[in-house]
């Protein structure tokens, strides 16, 4: 995304400089109110005191971090241990964002480098293809998923008509559902970066690495994937944030068992638990988390391409 | 030449791509056909039927589903209009504004929706909306969607933006047309099909929403999404791959329509 | 700002259509899924000219979160739980119906006349009342069901085949009958067994849907599903094999009631929509549908014969008491509440 931005050897130009500010206001203005003093207030809030019953007093305490990392026993006065609670949920949540971004990366990059290797007028036909499942839906492509993941669902009954298997595999309300769902969700955003690398990528540099008797594999390991690493670092991220903070694979394929964090964070507000200044505090941890994973890569990939230029 | 072909090509990887659509279509496809089914039950398959097409227009559920598709496809409208609009101005101010110390602090901004995760945004916005005493209802749901919509509408207009040489504008004022009019009668048309890819992905993205929707929607007022969400709840039911089924037609005409207005553009 | 919301929230909805105009008002009604029959909605639309919009919720703690962040103000009516009907009480979220209010509030049945979580049906009136347990798939295992043992300390037949309700209440309820301690209790010891005894139990369980009670039973995903009496018959009415258990250590029962919301929009709505639901025909419709007890009198000729003889609602002579849910201090109710976030983590 910040690579669409920033796009090289684009035209900039002044024409419009002299009443710039005013066409900027407005998204100032919008984004100013509407998303950072919300993101603001949610740091305030996590810093709150909890109201019994949901809401919140207006006293500043460290109690919903001190919840998030401590664990205090079960009548809160016993010496402070580390609570692994929910730093293990965020480990799931990053473990299970991780695999299905490793499945998406697996499929989506020869799947990219494929459709780049096409002729131009057959390319746009296949990006086309791959594009219109992002276009739908995401929830009714996660119903969709659930209905065929299901005991009795169709996959099964595929599965066991060819004789694979003898009796329904479990994998609805399973860790597997739910990266399943996820990699679903998220696999047009793998494959669309490293379309647009792959299809920049100058194959002179695979021929000459022929020519050098360098066997295909290799080619494709230190040659063009190194080459097109700045789609498939976006690609990743592309499909590792969204799973990160995911809501309904967790909530509809997982069976709402194995807390995510996105689920967590639901429930704070939504559900049985009503504590707001624990859900401000770990959306502002997973915010954090994002935040970090972004400027390190950021930060590699303009080392990458400064090492890259002569 | 055909040493040229083996060089490019890798064994599987077309039997990869041929996968990744098989998973990208089947349940899609799969859910389409049960959608005619005309069993109640969702498991077995009893004939073609469009019973659960009339089910979603004239049963007992359909004032819901009909007041949830007003509601998301006035929101989406809204929203892509307004953001559309903010976000035409802003890449006319971004690419058209010469160098200036707040660039990229302005650009980081623009696309801040879409690096923050979607549960944070919902969270801060109701945390936001109930600190300044909002009620929530249709409103809320259509402030949060342009503010997380600008990023969308932004990023094909400045793509745009960017491909166009400022010659024609300054040709224009040249010939003592004002800023105004150039804006008007150069840039703007030259710019369309941007907008229009930006206001199609604006009014996708909005129509698509759950997270954010589920926590600033107020009383009674449901999206389709959330909708459908309460709905599947309580288990998968004939009627809502129906309108699954209509909803992915609504949306495969959309791309289709934004592919040939490209396709248009690029062939003139 | 309210104001500024609301004016400009109306006029965006005006010029859209998308508030379907109505001279004779409205009414918003926070609801429970699936627990009011749409027939019985359009006959109130049909008779008073008001027009119905409805949210929904699955538990009682969920609708008090919701309403918390910031849902007053714009829902009329809701229908909470015994239980949560004091708490709301005393939150202050609920307004007085005044005497004299309620025509038809004299039909309400003598026994129910005077209830402890709301002396003298000051800001509600009764709904349906019923009862919680759990429903275990005697295709499955053909043993005793009637022990909370096989919640919480399932044979291996039915071990990891088990859905909870999403709902601390009811959960916690049934762990302190399954180990015989009273409800909020603040005993260091019983309350360490409890969660000790939650912590071991859990491993048993597949998942927490209350919404789904019903559909994981029915298709089988689930050998054994807490549920509630009339959600049960339902469920029975699709999978035969299925079986309402009376446990010998006792169930949990409830009253599910119409309370009037504070600053609720369309107040005399709400008062009619009240009114409406203490007729005996109408009150016996949603007893038909839900399949669960009304509190009113002179409903029985409006009654569906078979909800008589529903097996989930006759408890046999061997079946423990039935408990209503109480209301912990503050105090209390935190080691409760951390009870139940190490049951769901």
């Amino acid at each position: 995304m910040a690579g669409a931005a920033a796009a090289g050897g684009s035209v900039r130009s002044d024409t419009y400089a002299s009443v710039r500010n005013w066409l900027l206001l407005p998204s100032w203005a919008g984004l100013a109110i509407f998303v950072l003093a919300p993101v603001a207030m949610m740091l305030v809030y996590s810093f709150l005191t909890k109201e019994f019953r949901g809401g919140v007093i207006w006293e500043f305490t460290l109690a919903a971090y001190d919840q998030f990392f401590f664990d205090r026993g079960l009548f809160g006065d016993e010496p402070a241990k580390i609570e692994w609670t929910y730093i293990l949920i965020f480990w799931r949540s990053i473990w299970q964002a991780g695999l299905a971004t490793l499945l998406a990366l697996l499929i989506g990059f020869p799947t990219a480098y494929f459709i780049a290797t096409r002729p131009a007028h057959t390319r746009t036909v296949w990006v086309f293809l791959i594009t219109i499942p992002y276009w739908v839906n995401l929830l009714i492509r996660t119903v969709s998923m659930k209905f065929l993941l299901r005991d009795q669902g169709p996959l099964n009954d595929f599965l066991l008509w060819t004789g694979l298997i003898d009796d329904p595999v479990r994998i609805i309300n399973t860790n597997a559902a739910v990266q399943i769902g996820l990699f679903y969700s998220y696999l047009p955003f793998m494959v669309l970066p490293i379309y647009a690398s792959v299809e920049r990528y100058n194959f002179a540099l695979s021929e000459a690495a022929a020519d050098l008797y360098a066997d295909k594999w290799t080619t494709l390991r230190r040659i063009v994937i190194p080459s097109v690493r700045p789609g498939i670092v976006a690609g990743c991220i592309l499909v590792f944030v969204p799973s990160l903070g995911a809501f309904l694979a967790p909530d509809l394929l997982g069976g709402a068992r194995n807390f995510m964090i996105g689920s967590l964070i639901e429930e704070q507000f939504k559900g049985n638990a009503g504590n707001w200044p624990f859900g401000a505090a770990a959306s502002m941890i997973l915010l954090t988390l994002v935040l970090i994973i972004l400027v390190f890569l950021a930060r590699q990939q303009a080392r990458a391409e400064r090492e890259a230029a002569p | 030449m055909s040493a040229r072909g083996d060089v490019r090509t890798y064994s599987g990887f077309r039997a990869m791509t041929l996968l990744c659509l098989v998973v990208l279509y089947s349940p899609l496809i799969i859910v389409t056909i049960y959608s005619f089914n005309a069993s109640r039950s969702i498991t077995v398959w009893e004939g073609l039927s469009l019973q659960w097409y009339a089910d979603v227009f004239w049963g007992p559920e359909s004032g819901k589903f009909k007041q949830a598709a007003v509601n998301s496809f006035s929101i989406a409208l809204i929203a892509a209009t307004m953001s559309t609009a903010i976000a035409t101005s802003a890449a006319t101010g971004i690419v058209r504004g010469g160098r200036f110390r707040l660039r990229t602090a302005s650009l980081g901004l623009i696309s801040l929706p879409l690096m923050v995760p979607e549960i944070v945004t919902a969270v801060a916005t109701l945390i936001f909306f109930n600190f300044i005493g909002f009620t929530r209802g249709y409103l809320t749901i259509l402030v949060a969607h342009i503010a997380f919509c600008i990023p969308f509408a932004y990023l094909p207009i400045q793509a745009r933006m960017q491909g166009i040489e400022d010659t024609f504008e300054q040709a224009a004022q040249d010939l003592y047309a004002t800023k105004a009019q150039a804006f008007r009668r150069v840039l703007l048309p030259m710019m369309m099909p941007g907008i229009i890819a930006g206001f199609l992905l604006a009014f996708i993205v909005s129509l698509d929403d759950f997270i954010i929707t589920n926590f600033v929607k107020g009383a009674g007022v449901e999206t389709l999404p959330t909708a459908i969400f309460g709905s599947v709840k309580q288990g998968i039911k004939p009627n809502i791959m129906a309108i699954s089924t209509m909803l992915l037609v609504v949306s495969i005409a959309m791309v289709t329509i934004s592919y040939v207005v490209s396709k248009k553009d690029s062939s003139t | 700002m309210h104001i500024f919301a609301k004016t400009a929230a109306t006029a965006v909805a005006l010029t859209l259509g998308a508030a379907s105009a109505s001279a004779e008002g409205k009414l918003v009604i926070y609801h429970w899924f699936e627990y009011i029959p749409q027939e019985l909605l359009d006959k109130f639309t049909a008779e008073t000219g008001i027009e119905v919009t409805m949210d929904t919720y699955d538990s009682n703690e969920a609708m008090l979160a919701s309403l918390k962040a910031g849902g007053m103000g714009t829902y009329d009516v809701a229908v909470p739980g015994d239980y949560m009907v004091a708490i709301m009480i005393g939150e202050g979220m609920l307004d007085e119906v005044g005497d004299g209010e309620l025509k038809n509030k004299g039909n309400i049945a003598p026994e129910w006349a005077d209830p402890s979580f709301d002396p003298g049906w000051k800001h509600s009136i009764p709904y349906q009342w019923g009862s919680t347990s759990f429903m275990v798939d005697t295709a499955v295992y053909d043993g005793d069901i009637d022990t909370t043992d096989i919640l919480f300390d399932p044979p291996a037949a039915l071990s990891g085949k088990i859905n909870m309700l999403d709902s601390q209440g009811e959960v916690l309820a049934m762990a302190a009958l399954h180990l015989g301690i009273p409800q909020c209790s603040s005993d260091r010891e019983q309350l360490k067994a409890m969660n000790d005894m939650l912590q071991n139990a859990k491993t048993h369980w597949a998942s927490f849907n209350s919404d789904t009670a019903k559909e994981v039973l029915v298709s089988g995903d689930a050998a054994v599903g807490q549920i509630y009496d009339g959600f049960g018959a339902k469920a029975r009415a699709e999978r035969g094999s299925l079986k309402y258990a009376f446990p010998t250590q006792g169930y949990v029962a409830w009253m599910d009631n119409v309370v009037l919301l504070k600053d609720a929009p369309n107040r005399d709505s709400a008062i009619a929509f009240m009114d409406f639901l203490l007729m005996p025909e109408n009150i016996a419709a949603v007893s038909n549908y839900a399949r669960y007890g009304s509190g009113l009198s002179g409903v029985g000729e409006y009654l569906d014969p078979e909800l008589a003889s529903l097996p989930e609602s006759n408890p046999p002579a061997s079946a423990g008491p039935a408990v209503f849910i109480e209301v912990c201090d503050e105090a209390t109710q935190a080691v409760y509440d951390q009870i139940w976030t190490n049951v769901k983590k």
